[in-house]
């Protein structure tokens, strides 16, 4: 969806909540109606102002009262908003169950509003026509779930209104799907009526149903209606907003009205009072109701405003540092200040590291949708705040140092962006390091970053940006900096920036310079005393490599859209030099089950990451164990698994196993051969070659490519495998079931798939060490075997570079997988127990991992003929891969 | 017919379109009388300076700067009605022509672009009706002391727009082109018209926009981004958008990039010949503007090129010799129109 006050706002799959703004709603704001009913637009006008300043993305305006004429005050106020730049860049919602008034908004503004709103209330006739002026206006609609009816009060009655809406605005009007947002009606909760039990619940669920259902379509609401029971309770309405929005997000929620004063941060919310708050949301007890209004009984009073909570003042300064800037609190910064200066030798080292700390949480939380922007804008105040009052103690610890300094810096928010902390705060360390900045503020064009850079022969120029397009145009800047011939690095930071994009945007558009991502402000001065050493070669060959290595990654999982004809795709195969390459024949060849492998031999070979992947704990192991975030959870959750595992190991009830084969091969154009000691043909494997447009000098690459061709009369080998950690598994899960312990059944399931790949790992290393035996001193480390640092490859069917589940078939009849270890393949190719791998070994030094990406029909035509199955059945299972 | 020629062309080759009819007419040095003519020979406002009515007063001198066009390589070439409205046309009290002039001023530009097309079949020539933002802007106040005040309500521009578009449809033109947007509301009434119209008549004609930025700002006179205002009109299935007037094609550059790289629509551009000199004149060479454009080709931004205030038909000349040899710029994946 594409809005636009002065400025655009571009709202994406990965643009956080948009906060609308309600202060300007005569129903919403009992100043604003007093000030319009007075004739005081100028104060109301302030009032816009200050809630755009706070952070609202979208203002919503309603003048919907018995005593005000609507249609004048809607002109008068909307023309006075489009005087005011400073209001007029973000877009405007005009609000309002008065057509008359509606369309006088629509006349008033030259960016694309919305329109809130209209329903089928009035039939279908006046719905059309409404819906036919809005697009001729250029507006988007906000469409409430209401029928001739009714309002929609339930689950199906809200899909059924919302798809009926959906199908007439999209078919008989011709409205752009992506402009129309739906309102599913979000009504209170906990109100003690049977009927309202379901309302929370039944907005998420529709939430999630509409964007699944109606493409394009998202989803706004007023979130404070919610919480209407607990009128005067502050605590408890906050808290209900926040676990509200928080699940709403969840189910896909867009945009809504949300008043930041009355939020809660979720993860500050007090657990018992969450718990009871979620248990009231998401409908999960009978009693649910009950409890919250009891509890809400003992946190009455004790709302914000009468009694402020200062017991957090007693915590450690970092603590307190951090608590003040994830609520915001700005009151006892300075303070805090004054403490860390008697704490820390260099006033510099109290922002690189307090602050920045502190900052890093308000950065997780508001990525992870759990704070929002209003409250991020309140975090950066503090932050400014707390720089600000360090700024003279460290210009007083640089005076008198070396006046020399060592390099000119850009540093610049790029065009379209207005956040500034990060960059401000790059531009203090470096300055504090004896760099000269050259700080051209925020929405800075890229025209005007190169023509500075240029008059001030800057050495290095540095990008920031938070918000999405940002990434956009920070290309756009690099795209020039080449067009223009451009040597010097260029640094790329800020929040929504990242090492993958400015590898695989920025640095692919830079090459007669050097760009380079920088995580956080507190790196930035070691990377910029690289660049700026003598000698950089080093450093930047690093970077170029890494680059070079993401890149590649990142190849695999681009949408491509230009192929190459599949005959031209096999010319460019991957090649390598046959005649002077080293076939190392396998010390054994044919099909070896191994039954009940100790899982005291496998546990070290557990990569642990996902597992709390899984868990949803993000953070690389071991260190996610001493997050400072999820390291408690984390640790529990650890220590809860090695117990499982030890109790694994001791009773042996889950069995370990797993069968491979090794043969004589060799391809045969896209396909390979294996072949028996008499040299007669086993099987064939066909597989699928890349076939998206490749730079010059790189291959299309299919697997195929790995195995010696036949024609070159040279003999080359082949594997397969298949194991399995999870026979036996039902005895665990019956057990957990019997106590109702979800916990452990999921945990048990966890640590089985772990243990098979674990597994796949394991015997892998056994292949390359001692069966194939082509790697004999090969090394065990972990680490190492996570990173893929050993000579050959395992891809497995139905990953990406060999997505089609059907390989499976042949590989299973050729180990015979069912009779030597019992995983079973179901009708959809997907393995039981389902704590299995399967694959194939490559041995070749030159074999990789790589995605196949979109292919074309012609290949598939192909593909289907060599295996002698039907088109449509070869469509069936390369669906994701289709390009057509 | 028309319009899949057009859509046919604008896949092959860059289309050129012509350049300034005012520094045209200017050269013709008209006295009032001339532009009076028999019609307004008693007219109570004096007239010169209003270049549409010459449309009515001396058709031969309009059809011949469009022919000069033509002849310089253009393929599309825009009726002299740039301030074709009643609201435009009230400064001189003709508000009651206007229906009549852009009727004229359509057939006269069409005209001469059969005559081109009869000789060159293989290079269809074709008319866009130059829709000018009017003198009045709906969003912005004249009036400080007062900026909730308005001249102009959208309705009334909308009216005039219609009256303004039932005479150059009638007259033959094969293209729309809302031009020289320095409102984005305004040019939003004139799209209202459109679409009124094309109901009305049951009619679809290709629609072009093209706004002005004013300065290195890099926004609109109402104060838009470029984006903004390529958002604010893209509820429209346009053929193109672009940007004209104003500046140079040097300074148009990075904003045309943002439409290249955002719009869903062909691109156009028909800047100035350069910025202003001291005297107000416009004095880039074809050969300077040329180099410039020849910039906007290496960077494959554009489908649609031309020129604005201070252009010649030796402007358009070099700037169709350069556009020959490049590729358009390729459809947008996701082009609406």
């Amino acid at each position: 969806m594409q809005l636009a006050g002065l400025e655009p706002l571009v709202i994406t799959p990965d643009t956080n909540f948009i906060n609308i703004g309600e202060r300007t709603n005569v129903a919403g704001s009992r100043k604003f109606l007093r000030l319009i009913k007075e004739g005081k637009f100028d104060e109301a006008l302030e009032i816009a102002r200050n809630q755009v300043e706070a952070g609202a993305q979208i203002i919503d305006v309603n003048m919907d009262d018995g005593l005000i004429d609507g249609v004048e005050a809607m002109t008068k106020f909307l023309h006075l908003i489009m005087s005011e730049p400073e209001i007029a860049r973000v877009p405007v919602m005009i609000d309002s169950s008065k057509w008359e008034i509606i369309e006088a908004g629509l006349k008033c503004v030259q960016g694309k509003c919305v329109v809130n709103s209209i329903s089928l209330k009035g039939g279908e006739e006046e719905f059309i026509w409404q819906a036919k002026r809005i697009k001729q206006y250029g507006a988007a609609v906000v469409v409430m779930a209401f029928d001739e009816k009714g309002q929609a009060d339930t689950l199906e009655r809200r899909i059924e209104i919302c798809k009926r809406s959906y199908d007439i605005l999209v078919q008989k009007v011709k409205f752009p799907p992506q402009d129309i947002i739906f309102d599913p009606n979000i009504f209170p909760v906990a109100t003690g009526m049977e009927e309202h039990r379901r309302n929370a619940i039944d907005f998420f669920l529709a939430t999630k149903w509409i964007k699944e259902n109606l493409p394009g379509a998202k989803v706004s609401g007023g979130v404070s209606n919610v919480s209407f029971s607990f009128r005067g309770n502050n605590t408890v309405r906050e808290a209900m907003h926040a676990a509200f929005l928080y699940h709403a997000i969840n189910h896909g929620m867009d945009m809504g009205i949300v008043n930041p004063e009355m939020l809660e941060v979720y993860d500050e919310i007090d657990k018992e009072l969450l718990e009871k708050v979620e248990d009231v949301l998401l409908d999960r007890r009978e009693d649910a109701t009950e409890r919250l209004l009891d509890f809400a009984q003992t946190v009455q009073g004790k709302t914000k405003k009468n009694t402020k909570d200062l017991s957090w003042r007693e915590n450690s300064l970092q603590e307190r540092i951090t608590h003040a800037l994830v609520k915001g609190i700005d009151e006892f910064i300075e303070e805090d200040m004054q403490e860390a200066l008697s704490q820390f030798p260099e006033p510099l080292q109290i922002i690189e590291g307090p602050l920045m700390t502190g900052m890093n949480v308000v950065g997780d939380l508001f990525g992870s949708g759990k704070m929002f922007l209003p409250q991020v804008v309140k975090s950066a105040r503090v932050m400014k705040k707390a720089v600000a009052f360090l700024l003279p103690y460290i210009e007083e610890a640089n005076k008198g140092k070396e006046p020399v300094k060592k390099g000119k810096i850009l540093l610049a928010t790029v065009k379209g962006d207005v956040h500034d902390i990060g960059k401000n705060i790059v531009a203090v360390v470096l300055g504090c390091n004896n760099y000269e900045v050259i700080d051209l503020g925020v929405m800075v064009p890229a025209e005007k970053i190169l023509e500075v850079a240029q008059k001030e022969q800057v050495d290095i120029i540095g990008l920031s940006g938070l918000i999405t397009p940002s990434l956009d145009e920070m290309v756009h800047v690099a795209k020039e900096m080449e067009r223009n011939d451009f040597t010097i690095p260029l640094l790329i930071g800020g929040a929504t920036t990242s090492k993958v994009h400015t590898a695989v945007k920025i640095d692919e558009n830079y090459k007669k310079g050097q760009a380079v991502h920088v995580l956080d402000a507190s790196r930035t001065v070691p990377v910029v005393g690289e660049l700026l050493s003598g000698n950089n070669l080093g450093f930047i060959q690093d970077v170029k490599k890494d680059y070079e290595r993401i890149r590649e990654l990142h190849k695999n999982r681009r949408k491509e859209k230009e192929l190459l004809p599949f005959e031209e795709a096999k010319k460019n195969k991957f090649q390598i030099d046959w005649e002077n390459s080293n076939i190392e024949k396998p010390d054994f060849l044919g099909v070896k089950t191994l039954n009940d492998i100790s899982i005291t031999e496998i546990i070290p070979f557990i990569d642990w990451t996902p597992f709390f992947k899984a868990w949803e704990l993000h953070g690389k192991f071991p260190n996610i164990l001493d997050d400072e975030k999820v390291g408690e959870e984390a640790t529990k959750l650890y220590h809860d698994a090695r117990i499982l595992l030890q109790r694994i190991e001791r009773e042996r009830t889950l069995k370990i196993k797993a069968v491979f084969g090794i043969w004589q091969a060799n391809s045969i154009g896209e396909d390979i051969e294996i072949y028996n000691s008499e040299g007669e043909t086993l099987e064939t494997f066909y597989f699928l070659r890349q076939q998206t447009k490749k730079a010059p000098g790189v291959p299309n690459i299919s697997l195929a490519d790995f195995v010696v061709p036949k024609e070159k009369g040279i003999k080359d080998y082949f594997g397969a495998f298949a194991v399995t950690a999870g026979i036996g598994i039902e005895r665990y899960l019956e057990e957990f079931k019997k106590e109702n312990d979800d916990f452990r059944s999921i945990l048990i399931k966890a640590l089985a798939d772990r243990l098979a790949e674990a597994t796949a790992e394991w015997l892998h290393f056994k292949i390359r060490t001692n069966y194939w035996g082509y790697s004999k001193n090969e090394k065990f480390d972990n680490d190492k075997l996570i990173k893929e640092k050993y000579r050959g490859i395992r891809p497995a069917p139905g990953y990406p570079a060999c997505p089609d589940h059907t390989l499976k078939i042949p590989l299973f009849k050729q180990l015979q997988v069912t009779e030597n270890i019992g995983v079973e393949l179901t009708e959809s190719l997907a393995m039981y127990p389902t704590a299995a791998v399967s694959g194939f070994y490559f041995a070749n030094p030159n074999s990789k991992y790589f995605g196949l990406g979109k292919i074309n029909k012609d290949q598939v035509e192909d593909y289907a003929s060599r295996k002698n199955i039907s088109v449509q059945e070869a469509e069936k299972w390369l669906q994701p891969n289709l390009n057509y | 017919m028309k319009n899949e020629q057009l859509l046919k062309a604008l896949k092959e080759r860059i289309l050129v379109l012509d350049g300034a009819m005012g520094t045209m007419i200017q050269q013709h040095q008209l006295s009032e009388e001339d532009f009076r003519g028999e019609r307004f020979k008693n007219h109570p406002q004096p007239l010169k300076g209003n270049n549409d009515i010459l449309s009515l007063t001396k058709p031969e001198i309009i059809k011949e700067i469009h022919r000069q066009y033509f002849n310089a390589g253009a393929d599309i070439v825009e009726t002299n009605t740039f301030s074709g409205t009643s609201v435009a046309q009230a400064d001189y009290g003709l508000q009651d022509i206007v229906y009549d002039l852009n009727y004229q001023s359509a057939k006269i530009a069409k005209e001469a672009a059969e005559e081109f097309t009869k000789l060159q079949p293989d290079k269809p020539r074709f008319v866009a009706g130059s829709i000018g933002p009017t003198n009045k802007t709906a969003s912005m106040s004249p009036d400080v002391n007062n900026p909730g005040f308005r001249a102009i309500s959208f309705d009334e521009l909308a009216t005039a727009y219609k009256e303004q578009l039932l005479g150059l449809i009638d007259g033959g033109a094969d293209i729309l082109l809302v031009e020289t947007v320095f409102d984005t509301l305004n040019a939003k009434a004139a799209l209202f018209a459109i679409n009124e119209v094309f109901e009305e008549k049951n009619i679809q004609l290709p629609i072009m926009v093209s706004g002005t930025i004013t300065d290195n700002s890099g926004r609109t006179l109402s104060g838009q981004t470029t984006e903004a205002f390529l958002i604010s009109l893209s509820h429209m299935p346009l053929l193109s958008i672009g940007l004209n007037c104003a500046l140079g094609a040097k300074q148009m550059l990075p904003y045309l990039q943002i439409l290249n790289e955002k719009a869903p629509f062909y691109v156009s551009a028909h800047p100035n010949a350069g910025l202003p000199n001291q005297f107000g004149e416009y004095d880039e060479t074809p050969e300077l503007m040329q180099q410039q454009i020849k910039e906007y080709l290496d960077l494959n931004l554009i489908n649609i090129i031309g020129g604005c205030c201070g252009t010649t038909p030796e402007h358009i000349k070099a700037i169709a010799q350069a556009a020959k040899n490049y590729s358009p710029r390729p459809l947008p994946e996701n082009f609406l129109a």
